[in-house]
């Protein structure tokens, strides 16, 4: 529902991420003004409606009985003045969490004034007019009663929009482009002409996969520190797949609580079958399940180029954010674990008589360690060579991204869509700017309630405006959604379009 | 814009060239191809002309080799083995001399590899199963003879193919040179030579991290060539079966060919074996009605079930009659000695001493009078082609029945017990009845119900007859008595037991002495 605005008009709302994002915002936001219906703005706020027909139509409803409304000609000083303090976004402190991220009246808001469904659509879709790429792709819903409904599909972004309206779901996954609409799937005669045909690749980062190494969290909790194990990944991969296999359209996004997803949207991805998907998936994956112990990574000497990159970015990770932040092998039976990572006998017994008689010593003490104590003399079956190889097994093992690769390998694969609300912690699963990677902050992810409590603080603060001016702002406009985010996925859509050279540049943006 | 209108207009010149079919069809080429490779990538189909025996030959000849290989592979054979086991094997029947070797058989022996295999890829498109495995056994067909071609005729056919691949420039190989090494594993002696290609044609070796890769562009070792035009050989062996597929229904038209390969389809199940005269002893020891009993400890269990369960009921139902009088008259067991063995057979009731056996005796009398007379001498003459039908026709009655055709038939019901054992028997019955005929390793037991449970029973039968046969085989093999292509896979219950045979009286048969144990002394009766 693309109402424009100008820049200027948005300082008020208190944003996390615009300082980082406005950097390719003005690109953006020019685009956003044209796609906007220019009568819209010309004619009267009043009007608006009229210009977005059905989205309003579908929303006025709802608009009416439990939120002002801003592009709607009702008589705002009354209704905003009054359903503001008590609207359903202002509970969200006292409520138990859970419970209210996935209250239905939250959700339907959130879907209503916030999810971006355009650009989502044109993320998927491809081109502007719906295609089977849209068209022909399965969602899967989560309801709030837990439910899960598969292979629902969708003409329009607008028809998707008010199957959530009316569902709800706390998320919903995206799965593949399947050969015929999958709602027609029982229809078709011959079982196998139903198909995946086509879908982005995806990888799955989860800090769980983690929990051998990290010291300060573990489970579902992260902190700033196991954060920097997401970053050292998304590095990684995100050097991979570019550099070795090509890939433009990356799409890294924060999966809510604990972990990211990319999602490549490149022609050449989306169409790789189950076999190239493993291919990649086990090309980039080094750290196949739980501990490797003795047996160490059995890497080929020379590295492979991309282990060795891969290495080459990771060891300043493993000085500060390993050795320093995470202090792994600290106390005595931590070292233990240490030890028994290396391979030779008459070494573990030297370091395990240094550290017992010298029991409080940080773990880069004790990587130090294994060097003095090699050169003392101390290999029986090491040189110094394979010892510098033990050493890059450790330090992969440590950094090296951990993924849970079933995912990528099948084509079939769901996997939950950006941009919705993490139920268990409310957090919007926003996408990562890899450029400005190291300032991408977990815990300012706004969640579901902030964002719609700052759409209210924003009505509330420009209560004076007059009701033409207020009809510009789009509700993700009021919120510290602005722009970025959305820009993220605008900037994957248009240059997904301009590879394909289906339509003019200037034509691609309208919608 | 309607978006007919936006699609350019083809040159009407030109758009007839488009229909492939039409373009394939346009003039006949009914035309010898010659063969400039030894190896082929059966990419055109033959357009000479062959006669319907040549066709059903050689695609037979072709099976042949491919159930062969199969076997190997399920057997577990190294590569080394099985292209030392192949060797002969594709020798004798599907012969491919090199271009160096100046045969004046060359050019024959191309269009018979060629033909067979476009026979069988008729043959084998009509389903999913059939198809996979066809393009899995060519395709290993393939390998093992790349593996043996010489290596300059090898390039040459290698660079003869439409590959898109691109060679690594100097300039970019000393650019990467280190990269590259790494990356593939080059080793001081290798050749330092690469090729670049996009890497969803190589993803097993991008799997493995065995190239660099650069922007989606794999860089792939040579060594790794002759495996890549072996995959892309599969995959357009694939997409080529699915193609014959399709046009399998307008072969229904020819009543010449549709037999033939519905037969050699089937042969697929186990491999057809034909029987051959040379399965009796006949002409080595006398058979008669009393020797059967010490024989049948070489007959392979489908037959040894039969006779066991002959002797322990005095009888045998339809089925089970047919096939094991037939197995009898293949091991060259006479017609009138055939008759004496299951009149006898049958007559054993009435000797039974046990209470029971009483009420039996006036009935098996009858049997041996009546009834054995009406039905079952004329079944068994029958099957001998001694009655029955046009006497030009029946020639010497009914052939043995091979591996597949047991394997092929209905299963036995409650009370019957022909067909082969492996499939009939449920794997625990199996075990028991393999063990009270004395076989009593473990490690085969189970390896015998981990075949048949795939499925794979004359593979089972076949591990048996090995085991039961080691000391023999072992020392055919190292004293190279017999023909290798006396040694390949059994797949016909005569050829089991004139092999068992053999090997048991591996000394004797040499010697010119075999006396076959057992009452030598001719039932008149």
């Amino acid at each position: 529902m693309p109402h424009a605005v100008s820049p200027s008009s948005e300082g008020g709302s208190s944003s996390v991420r615009e300082d980082e994002t406005m950097s390719d915002a003005p690109a953006q936001e020019a685009d956003v003004q044209n796609n906007a219906q220019p009568d819209a703005q010309d004619d009267a706020g009043s009007q608006g409606p009229g210009a977005l027909p059905t989205t309003t139509n579908a929303t006025s409803t709802r608009l009416e009985d439990m939120f002002d409304g801003d592009d709607d000609d009702t008589d705002e000083f009354s209704s905003s003045a009054q359903s503001k303090p008590q609207d359903s976004s202002q509970p969200a402190p006292r409520a138990a969490p859970k419970a209210q991220y996935s209250e239905p009246d939250t959700l339907r808001q959130f879907y209503q004034r916030l999810f971006p469904f355009r650009p989502l659509f044109q993320w998927l879709n491809h081109s502007p007019t719906p295609q089977p790429d849209f068209q022909n792709r399965e969602f899967a819903f989560v309801l709030p009663n837990d439910a899960y409904i598969r292979y629902q599909s969708f003409a329009t972004a607008d028809l998707f929009r008010k199957q959530c309206l009316q569902m709800t779901p706390t998320r919903f996954e995206i799965g593949p482009q399947y050969s015929v609409n999958p709602r027609d799937r029982k229809t078709i005669r011959k079982a196998s002409s139903f198909r995946p045909v086509m879908k982005e690749l995806v990888f799955d980062i989860d800090m769980t996969d983690y929990d051998p190494i990290r010291t300060c969290c573990s489970k579902a909790a992260i902190c700033h520190k196991c954060w920097q194990f997401i970053v050292m990944a998304i590095k990684v991969m995100d050097a991979a797949l570019r550099e070795d296999f090509g890939f433009q359209h990356i799409l890294w996004v924060y999966s809510g609580r604990r972990g990211a997803h990319a999602w490549i949207s490149d022609k050449r991805a989306r169409e790789m079958d189950d076999a190239k998907r493993r291919a990649v998936a086990n090309y980039l994956e080094l750290l196949r399940g739980g501990d490797h112990g003795k047996k160490g990574l059995n890497l080929r000497r020379p590295l492979h180029p991309h282990i060795d990159r891969s290495l080459k970015l990771l060891n300043p990770y493993f000085q500060k954010e390993v050795l320093a932040d995470q202090d792994p092998w600290e106390s005595l039976q931590q070292a233990e674990k240490l030890l028994t990572l290396l391979p030779d006998k008459s070494l573990t017994a030297a370091l395990q008589k240094k550290w017992d008689s010298t029991p409080t010593r940080t773990s880069n003490q004790r990587w130090a360690d294994i060097d003095s104590v090699a050169e003392a003399g101390n290999l029986s079956t090491l040189d110094a060579k394979k010892l510098v190889e033990v050493k890059q097994d450790i330090r992969l093992e440590y950094t090296y991204p951990r993924l849970d690769a079933e995912v990528s390998k099948k084509l079939n694969h769901l996997l939950k869509s950006p941009f919705v609300v993490h139920p268990g912690t409310g957090r919007v699963c926003v996408p990562i700017d890899v450029r400005r990677l190291e300032e991408f902050d977990p815990f300012k992810v706004p969640t579901v309630t902030e964002l719609l409590r700052e759409i209210d603080e924003w009505d509330a603060k420009n209560r004076g405006l007059g009701e033409r001016e207020r009809a510009k702002v789009e509700d993700w406009q009021k919120t510290g959604l602005k722009p970025g985010y959305v820009a993220g996925l605008l900037k994957e859509e248009g240059r997904g379009k301009r590879e394909r050279h289906e339509e003019a540049g200037a034509e691609s943006m309208e919608f | 814009m309607l978006a007919a209108s936006a699609a350019p207009r083809i040159d009407p010149k030109k758009r007839a060239v488009l229909d492939h079919r039409k373009q394939q069809f346009a003039k006949a080429q009914w035309v010898e191809q010659d063969y400039k490779h030894r190896m082929n990538f059966y990419t055109v189909p033959p357009t000479g002309d062959v006669t319907l025996e040549q066709f059903e030959e050689w695609g037979i000849a072709r099976l042949k080799v491919l159930a062969e290989l199969e076997a190997c592979q399920f057997r577990n054979k190294s590569p080394a083995e099985t292209e030392e086991y192949m060797r002969p094997v594709m020798e004798k029947h599907l012969r491919l001399s090199s271009n160096r070797s100046r045969s004046s058989e060359l050019a024959m022996e191309r269009k018979k590899d060629h033909y067979s295999h476009w026979t069988l890829r008729l043959a084998f498109s009509g389903t999913a199963d059939l198809r996979q495995r066809f393009a899995r056994l060519e395709t290993q067909l393939f390998k093992l003879r790349m593996q043996q071609d010489d290596g300059v005729e090898k390039k040459a056919f290698i660079d003869s193919l439409p590959m898109s691949w691109e060679t690594v420039g100097d300039e970019e190989k000393s650019r990467w040179l280190d990269e590259l090494k790494a990356a593939t594993s080059v080793s001081k002696t290798d050749e330092e030579s690469w090729f670049k290609v996009d890497w969803e044609k190589v993803p097993e070796l991008v799997e493995r991290r065995q190239v660099l890769m650069k922007r989606g562009t794999a860089y792939v070792h040579v060594r790794e060539q002759v495996n890549m035009v072996v995959s892309e050989f599969s995959r357009t062996l694939e997409s080529g079966l699915e193609l014959a597929a399709r046009f399998l229904p307008r072969m229904d038209e020819d009543n010449r060919l549709s037999p033939i390969l519905h037969h050699l389809s089937q042969s697929f199940v186990a491999p057809d074996a034909g029987y051959s005269e040379a399965s009796s002893i006949s002409d080595m020891a006398s058979i008669n009605a009393g020797s059967i009993d010490a024989l049948s400890e070489n007959f392979p269990l489908c037959m040894r079930n039969l006779h066991r369960e002959l002797r322990k009921n005095s009888h045998l139902k339809h089925f089970g009659r047919l096939q094991y009088t037939l197995f009898l008259k293949g091991i060259g067991l006479s017609l009138q000695e055939c008759i004496v063995f299951w009149r006898k057979s049958f007559k054993l009731i009435a000797d039974g001493n046990k209470l029971w056996d009483l009420c039996f005796t006036i009935h098996a009398l009858t049997l041996c009078t009546d009834k054995f007379k009406s039905e079952y001498l004329y079944n068994i003459r029958h099957s001998y082609g001694d009655v029955g039908g046009d006497a030009n026709r029946r020639g010497k009655g009914y052939t043995p029945y091979s591996c597949q055709k047991l394997l092929t038939e209905a299963l036995p019901s409650s009370g019957q017990n022909h067909g082969c054992p492996y499939r009939t028997y449920t794997p625990d019955n199996l075990s028991t009845l393999l063990q009270s005929v004395g076989v009593s390793d473990q490690k085969l037991l189970r390896e015998v119900r981990d075949d048949v449970g795939k499925q794979r029973y004359h593979i089972a039968c076949n591990k048996v007859f090995e085991s039961a046969h080691k000391p023999e085989l072992k020392k055919v093999q190292d004293q190279k008595l017999w023909p290798a292509s006396e040694l390949d896979t059994i797949l016909h219950p005569n050829t089991y037991f004139k092999r068992s045979f053999l090997l048991k009286n591996l000394g004797k048969v040499q010697s010119g002495d075999i006396g076959v144990d057992g009452p030598t002394q001719q039932s008149t009766e």
